[in-house]
């Protein structure tokens, strides 16, 4: 098994965090993982993208030409990157901010209003916690106790109440997801 | 000690701190700014750490310089075109015996180039690079495991042999996270003699690369050139993924050696016998270990992110006993290892 | 028909700006571009961006340009204006170009008096790399490479390039603006105008420092980053002419002739 994962958004999405934490919680389930982050000048003006490969394997390339799974928190990122995705991959997709769907017919959709659901939990930033919920749910890769136990070991230090909101926001997203 | 998951240019500087770092000096420029950043936050909060934004390359390869003679471990960090301008002091440490760090994580040159990774500075880090009749230990890393023990075990070396050592990765190397595990450092072995603490009320000590007298220098390079051989005696260090039944061999190190494997897992399922050597060592070059190889293979491919610098090294080290042949991506351009296994099928077919 | 009070400078090329939102190299581009227009001197002015955010300057100035390598553009500056005096020469160039890694080659390029501009770009960070400490960043303000804060007995002062170079008796014009408001924009194109003057005039060296505002690397919002310059930044750097010999040099030219 290998399985490549683009995550990308505008900078304050919180993009980078998200492949981190998935990143993270692979190695922790014993996968090899490798994690790539777009940088310098290419960030300038804004948008962020980062690239996660999980395998059973070593991992030779960490960059992915035909990532398995995108998650697109933005628009600009889904025009970068829909004809990247491998034929039967899967897109998931902002939905309260994105409005445009992919032309192609070969690969799933998952749209998860996850902008207007984090407002409704009376917080935008945890958006890409929904999203998550919704990204382990679907692919299956990393079980969520896994998952969210990797969250708490990166939010480390921070407040009680941030921890719960996170879990709420991941279980939000994860019961999103209809098996 | 767990597995963490970090950026190759943070694991430097971790697996530095813990080999007992406490001076580093580095000029901002990417890709490598994590690195100088993690030594900002991080060697300030260890005893006798001390952190120096430096205003140049040239001032920063100079204050690790005085550092390292007064007996700290020293390290310093830049991307191509600022190792260009640390190239005088690099000389002027291997001329007064000298050991510390240099890092380079390359990005597309030459010129200001471009921030993406390449390989274009192969040449520059195992030929001395600077002035002078000198080398410096090289390492090509390929994994941030390695490039965390690589790191520590580069502190070992230069106090060994009194010589800098350079780290050689790319932009790619620099900004991946891996997991790691940082391995328990070897305590420091190092001669106060060598250090200049001022001198009390003993005889004063001068650390000097300025011999006037040419047989004097003359002696003084022979030295060093006996140092030289006595590392390639005994220091290289090298890889050999899958050689066992191989038709061809693709020599590549540091992230090309990456893609390289990635590239024969493609081949190997379609039936095809490919190989790798991968130098670990740059400087100095397996070369034996590669010529070995070449009794019983007589097909070679050097891939590298160049125009076709270590295609030399091999070269030299085969002496014309096999083919070589050779594919490269200068520029800050990365190939995919279904390019490479294309580039590689055409040569093993040809051959075969 | 409605008059056409705002255009874009013709020596401004047809392209959008990368720079972030609320930087003040737009702004700095911009008023080069208009008194490079104002002055006629498109055809013979000769552009050395500097390594940094500004490294594609040549993308929007349509004028003739040329790379040099991080800080030596003084230097390459020199070599030009050296050779071709007719030439109207200048370096653009930020905290980090112009008074770390260059500040070799600024410093002597002003002693010599060539006869040349640089516009110094002050944000007091290095904006490209990602937010490191600048020469020009202020005690206590924090930057990736002072998580701290810039600690005085560790990592120095602000490098005051104005009240520096102003000692030197090689230059001649030397002044200090903001482009954090209308009013400062406007003084800065002046400013920067009386500095090509200079030049076009045979005067000897000037140089424009614009303090300039880098949102991305303060972590502030556009409008907080002009209101941080007002309140804190020009506090460190006051702003105003530090050297103005032109009057003198050009009479002192005259009475020898
Ligand atoms: C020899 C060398 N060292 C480092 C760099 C990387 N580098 C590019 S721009 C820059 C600093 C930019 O800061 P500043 O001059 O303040 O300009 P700003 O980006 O803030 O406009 C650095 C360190 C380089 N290009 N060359
Ligand atoms: S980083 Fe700062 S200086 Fe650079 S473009 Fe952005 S705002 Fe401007």
């Amino acid at each position: 098994m290998m399985l490549k994962t683009i995550f990308s958004g505008f900078g304050g999405q919180g993009v980078l965090m998200m492949g981190y934490s998935f990143a993270h919680s692979a190695m922790n389930k014993g996968y090899h993982v490798t994690y790539l982050p777009s940088y310098g000048a290419e960030v300038r003006g804004g948008t962020a993208n980062c690239t996660i490969a999980v395998a059973d394997e070593e991992i030779t390339s960490p960059v992915a030409s035909e990532p398995d799974y995108v998650v697109v928190m933005n628009s600009p990122s889904l025009i970068t990157f829909q004809n990247k995705i491998t034929c039967g991959g899967t897109m998931f997709l902002n939905s309260s901010i994105v409005e445009i769907r992919p032309s192609r017919k070969d690969i799933k959709i998952c749209a998860v209003p996850c902008g207007d659901m984090a407002r409704e939990m009376g917080n935008i930033r945890v958006a890409n916690i929904i999203m998550m919920g919704a990204f382990i749910k679907k692919t299956g890769i990393v079980p969520s106790d896994v998952y969210l136990k990797s969250i708490g070991t990166i939010m480390g230090g921070k407040k009680k109440s941030v921890a719960e909101l996170n879990q709420k926001a991941f279980t939000a997203g994860y019961d999103f997801v209809k098996d | 000690m767990n597995k963490v998951l970090m950026s190759g240019n943070n694991i430097i500087g971790e697996a530095a701190i813990r080999a007992g770092c406490r001076f580093y000096a580095g000029y901002p420029i990417t890709p490598q700014n994590e690195l100088t950043e993690y030594m900002a936050e991080h060697l300030r909060t260890v005893e006798g750490g001390v952190f120096l934004q430096s205003e140049s390359e040239i001032a920063a390869i100079h204050m690790i310089t005085g550092a390292s003679a007064t007996g700290a471990r020293v390290m310093t960090s830049s991307s191509s075109p600022g190792i260009s301008l640390k190239q005088e002091g690099i000389s002027s440490m291997a001329a007064c015996e000298l050991p510390g760090i240099i890092v380079n994580i390359m990005r597309g040159g030459p010129g200001l180039g471009n921030i993406r990774p390449a390989q274009g500075d192969y040449f520059q880090a195992t030929r001395g690079g600077g002035h002078g009749d000198y080398r410096t230990i090289v390492f090509g890393p390929a994994t941030c495991q390695e490039l965390a023990d690589l790191t520590m075990d580069a502190f070992d070396l230069a106090d060994k042999y009194r010589t800098p050592v350079m780290i050689l990765a790319d932009g790619m190397m620099g900004q991946m996270m891996e997991p790691v595990i940082f391995k328990k450092p070897k305590p420091r072995q190092y001669n106060e003699k060598f250090m200049l603490r001022g001198a009390g009320h003993g005889k004063s000590k001068i650390i000097r690369g300025l011999i006037l007298d040419p047989i004097d220098m003359e002696e003084h390079n022979w030295k060093l050139a006996r140092k030289y051989q006595v590392i390639i005696d005994h220091e290289t260090l090298h890889e050999e993924y899958k050689t066992e039944d191989a038709k061809l061999v693709i020599v590549a190190y540091g992230t090309s050696a990456r893609i390289a494997k990635g590239a024969i897992k493609r081949l190997r399922d379609k039936g095809m016998k490919v190989g790798l050597f991968r130098p670990i060592t740059l400087w100095p070059f397996p070369e034996l270990k590669l010529r070995k190889l070449a009794e019983k293979i007589n097909n070679f491919l050097v891939f590298e992110m160049s125009t076709g610098q270590m295609l030399e090294d091999v070269r030299l080290a085969l002496q014309g006993y096999a083919d070589i042949g050779f594919h490269g991506r200068p520029g800050g351009v990365v190939p995919t290892p279904a390019e490479l296994a294309n580039v590689v099928a055409r040569h093993y077919e040809k051959k075969d | 028909m409605a008059k056409k009070v705002f255009s874009r400078p013709k020596c401004l090329k047809e392209a959008i700006f990368h720079y972030c939102p609320g930087c003040g190299h737009s702004i700095a581009h911009r008023l080069v571009a208009e008194v490079i227009d104002e002055l006629g001197i498109r055809g013979t002015a000769i552009g050395i961006p500097p390594a940094g955010c500004a490294v594609l300057a040549y993308n929007y100035l349509d004028v003739d340009m040329i790379e040099a390598q991080h800080g030596r553009g003084p230097a390459m500056a020199s070599g030009i204006k050296r050779m071709l005096p007719d030439g109207i020469v200048f370096s653009y160039q930020g905290d980090g170009d112009l008074a770390a890694i260059g500040i070799a080659e600024s410093f002597h390029s002003a002693n010599r008096g060539e006869n040349i501009t640089i516009i110094f770009i002050n944000n007091a960070v290095y904006g490209m790399t990602g937010g490191q400490m600048a020469p020009t960043t202020i005690l206590e303000q924090k930057t990736t490479t002072t998580p701290g804060g810039r600690n005085k007995t560790s990592e120095g002062y602000p490098v005051k390039v104005c009240e520096l170079l102003s000692s030197l008796d090689g230059t001649t014009y030397i002044e200090r603006c903001a482009v954090n408001s209308p009013a400062g924009v406007n003084k800065t194109k002046k400013a920067i105008k009386k500095a090509f003057q200079c030049q076009i005039d045979g005067l000897g060296f000037s140089l424009v420092e614009i303090l300039s505002p880098c949102p991305t690397n303060w972590k502030m919002t556009p409008i907080d980053s002009c209101k941080w310059i007002d309140t804190t930044m020009s506090k460190v750097f006051p702003l105003g002419v530090f050297k103005d010999n032109t009057t003198a040099v050009k009479k002192s030219r005259e009475a020898a002739s």
